[in-house]
């Protein structure tokens, strides 16, 4: 058993584990985060996507020894004081879903590609989410919610940049 | 499907890891990002009673250049080498090939020296190391370090010249500044393995190809570099006809594979057509 350390969903954790525990069943079976699934077992569809250090990356592909020491964002933490993160939103509303098995997985990848790219192409989003299998073929309201999502997040940082930037022209103006 | 069983190690230094080695011999597997010994392991096609973890070893991350080489640390993740502008500029044809592999998530945590050291002759990294000329950098027992060139690193399939006790530390390019590259990759299912894969790297002069060079994905056991075709490409004017004549020979001296994917007589008649449209397109044509 190796002693591991890890920041999960913004919550510290601290837990013996064996060495070959992967990461997904780590978050699965120790911490009870069952919203990150596994689907195919074999790195290809993408449904265990966490973040590991603010990166995308499958968690049935990880060890949960390598990410000792680190901080992991799952699908359970996304959400912030009961409100959905823009992704999340626009999942829901564009019905980016059939079965829904794939979605933990787009959703944590889609967020991924917005932060490389907050302004992506058609073309980009589908590059972005090669790596994750939607096995009812949903891919088409997948890629109109990652859309929607990106207007939806850059309007609200030029929003918010707006009214960060006010205080501080004012500021020069009157120094 | 979890692995079997294994003692875990994580050194914190070269020496470390290369003294682990030399304990636990046969016994232990070396760790990169992953990628695909974590799948190997899962499937229990590999039941190491030891594996040895790289990742916490910073003296094997990042890029940096030194002199006319660009110095690639083996366990630089692929979404580092994308990220560089040193191998953007230096070395064109390795980024091209790189955004090839497998997807995003993959790329955050497959590394370049993992890579190699697999040496799946499917993979995209073999093909560009072969056509830029990497020098293999491969540390030993008792702080020894030898230097493999590219042509003699591979083997044969996921044979390569790492021996038992050794660790792939560096991988040392030669800069091709302003040489223009392609990478063009035959798949059917986006993030698959190379059907077949071709490497070109092209300095131009006045409208024609001053210097050529050619890599082979997935075209036999290793990956191959395809000598005949830079040869015949010196002095051709970048059109389709004289490209056309010059990439004939490329399938020579090549084994492909016949399987699932496609038999060996379909993956020749691809390389030819993949040849021509990834010199023509590094060429600017």
């Amino acid at each position: 058993m190796t002693r591991i350390n890890m920041t999960v969903d913004g919550v510290s954790y601290s837990d013996e584990v064996e060495p070959r525990t992967l990461l997904v069943q780590y978050l699965r079976e120790s911490l009870g985060k069952t919203g990150t699934v596994i689907g195919c077992d074999t790195s290809n569809c993408g449904a265990c996507t966490v973040h590991l250090d603010g990166t995308s990356v499958k968690s049935c592909n990880v060890l949960a020894v390598q990410a000792d020491g680190h901080e992991v964002t799952t699908i359970e933490g996304l959400a912030q004081n009961g409100e959905l993160h823009p992704v999340q939103q626009a999942f829901h509303e564009c019905h980016a879903l059939q079965c829904g098995y794939c979605t933990p997985g787009m959703i944590m990848q889609a967020c991924d590609v917005l932060k490389n790219n907050p302004d992506p192409s058609e073309q980009e989003i589908r590059e972005g989410l090669e790596g994750n299998l939607c096995r009812c073929t949903g891919y088409h309201n997948i890629v109109k919610a990652v859309q929607q999502a990106a207007g939806t997040m850059s309007s609200a940082s030029s929003a918010s940049s707006a009214s960060a930037a006010s205080p501080a022209s004012s500021q020069a103006v009157s120094s | 499907m979890i692995p079997a069983q294994f003692d875990y190690l994580a050194p914190t230094s070269v020496a470390d890891a290369v003294a682990a080695l030399a304990e636990h011999g046969d016994d232990a597997k070396v760790l990169a990002g992953g990628q695909s010994l974590l799948p190997i392991l899962r499937m229990r096609l590999n039941a190491p009673g030891v594996v040895i973890d790289l990742g916490r070893i910073p003296e094997l991350q990042g890029v940096s250049e030194d002199g006319d080489h660009l110095v690639i640390g083996a366990m630089t993740t692929y979404a580092a080498v994308l990220a560089s502008e040193a191998v953007t500029t230096h070395a064109a044809l390795l980024s091209k090939a790189i955004a090839t592999v497998a997807d995003p998530q993959i790329r955050h945590r497959g590394t370049i020296g993992g890579a190699l050291v697999h040496a799946d002759p499917a993979g995209d990294v073999g093909a560009p190391a072969l056509a830029l000329g990497a020098e293999l950098v491969i540390a030993g027992a008792d702080g020894s370090t030898r230097t493999v060139a590219a042509e003699d690193f591979f083997e044969d399939l996921f044979a390569t010249a790492v021996g038992e006790g050794e660790l792939l530390t560096q991988i040392r390019i030669p800069k091709h500044t302003g040489w223009g590259a392609h990478y063009e990759k035959f798949v059917r299912v986006s993030h698959q393995w190379s059907i077949v894969g071709v490497a070109a790297t092209v300095r131009s002069e006045g409208g024609s190809i001053a210097e050529a060079r050619v890599g082979l994905t997935n075209m036999g056991s290793t990956p191959l570099r395809a000598r005949s075709v830079e040869e015949a490409l010196v002095g051709q004017p970048a059109t389709d006809e004289a490209v056309r004549a010059a990439v004939a020979s490329v399938t020579d001296g090549t084994n492909p594979p016949s399987d699932l994917n496609g038999d060996a007589d379909y993956r020749k008649h691809l390389a030819t057509v993949l040849t021509r449209r990834a010199v023509l397109a590094a060429a600017g044509a």
